[in-house]
């Protein structure tokens, strides 16, 4: 188990594993070498991400900026509570994701495989709550387009609508990505079974963390800005 | 290659920080800051996301090109609101002249 692995690049000269275990692409000099451009190029892929959500935020923060009050009184309709225990499941889900990095890189295949379960069921739950919380809202009459009445404060009603567009774009947006990461997570946990990865070959392992990492990143500055703004002001 | 695998005892730190954070910024918004609660909540969540990336994302472990490529990130990030605010606080809406935005006049002739 743990204790026969030798750290990759390590192994005595004419002892590497075979491609058939380390998956070493013939133009990559080395397994370490081949690692350190999958992780460049990923963060490449996250850089388009963070300047995707960018996007939106820098939006928010432009008629936050133009209409502070509007978006202060939409906090009476946020669920803290709901938003809150999202935050902490999405924090689970990061620590099981990184614990499954890091079976992987320690070669133990059934924790992988358990570390990985757990990841899915903790982003499922997101989901779940997340559709809760959308329900709510096309309940009370707050999705912009379709229903949309604002009966806390009607003199804001034109402005509010502006802070639930982009409540349901952004984290829409996001559940989508926690989707697509399922998704992910799926062929992870498939290969995990097959017993493809080991200490010498973990890179999807790896790259679908730091994408899981991401998204996590993401709502832990979607929930202040759409859940905690003017909380403070009692209703 | 030289594997840097953390302990379970860094990831569960850093776990156990998050969650005391997410606390802290629902209680913080609470208090009556003022203008101060956006920056406190922006502040809290950075510090949360630094803590991610660090060690979760492992870039502490990374190369110096990695982060490199994290940094370009956050300075792009930071010119797209930079130069979008640029426009949008000097931008005036409610135009009221002013004596020296008068166009001079010679002689009475534009």
């Amino acid at each position: 188990m743990a204790e026969t692995i030798v750290p990759v690049g390590h192994e005595p000269v004419g002892h590497e594993p075979p491609p058939e275990v380390t998956h070493l692409r013939h133009h990559f000099a080395t397994t370490e070498q081949q690692l350190d451009a999958s992780m460049l190029g990923m963060w490449t892929f996250l850089i388009t991400e963070v300047l995707f959500f960018g996007g939106m935020f820098t939006a928010y923060a432009v008629y936050r900026f133009m209409y502070p009050a509007a978006f202060a009184s939409t906090s009476v309709y946020m669920d803290v509570w709901l938003g809150g225990i999202n935050t902490a499941v999405l924090i689970c889900s990061s620590l099981t994701m990184a614990m499954a990095v890091r079976s992987a890189q320690l070669s133990r295949e059934r924790p992988l495989v358990l570390f990985l379960i757990l990841t899915m069921i903790f982003g499922t739950i997101f989901l779940v709550i997340k559709y809760i919380e959308w329900h709510s809202k096309w309940v009370e009459h707050l999705v912009p387009g379709f229903n949309f009445q604002y009966n806390e404060a009607p003199q804001y009603t034109h402005h509010a609508q502006i802070l639930f567009f982009l409540y349901f774009c952004m984290t829409g947006m996001h559940a989508l990505h926690m989707i697509v990461g399922l998704g992910l997570l799926t062929y992870l946990l498939i290969q995990a079974i097959r017993k493809v990865f080991t200490a010498y070959y973990f890179t999807p392992v790896e790259m679908i963390g730091l994408y899981w990492h991401f998204v996590d990143i993401v709502w832990i500055f979607l929930f202040p800005l759409l859940y905690l703004i003017g909380y403070h002001h009692p209703k | 290659m030289t594997q840097h695998i953390d302990s379970v005892k860094a990831y569960v730190g850093v776990f156990i920080a998050l969650i005391i954070l997410t606390f802290t910024t629902v209680y913080v918004s609470q208090l009556e800051l003022g203008e101060f609660h956006i920056i406190v909540a922006l502040l809290i969540a950075f510090i949360k996301a630094s803590l991610v990336a660090w060690i979760f994302m492992g870039v502490r472990h990374s190369s110096k090109m990695t982060r490199l490529f994290v940094v370009a990130g956050l300075l792009w990030l930071g010119i797209m609101m930079l130069i979008t605010f640029g426009d949008y606080t000097t931008r005036i809406w409610d135009y009221t002249p002013q004596p020296w935005s008068q166009k001079p006049t010679v002689g009475g002739v534009h």
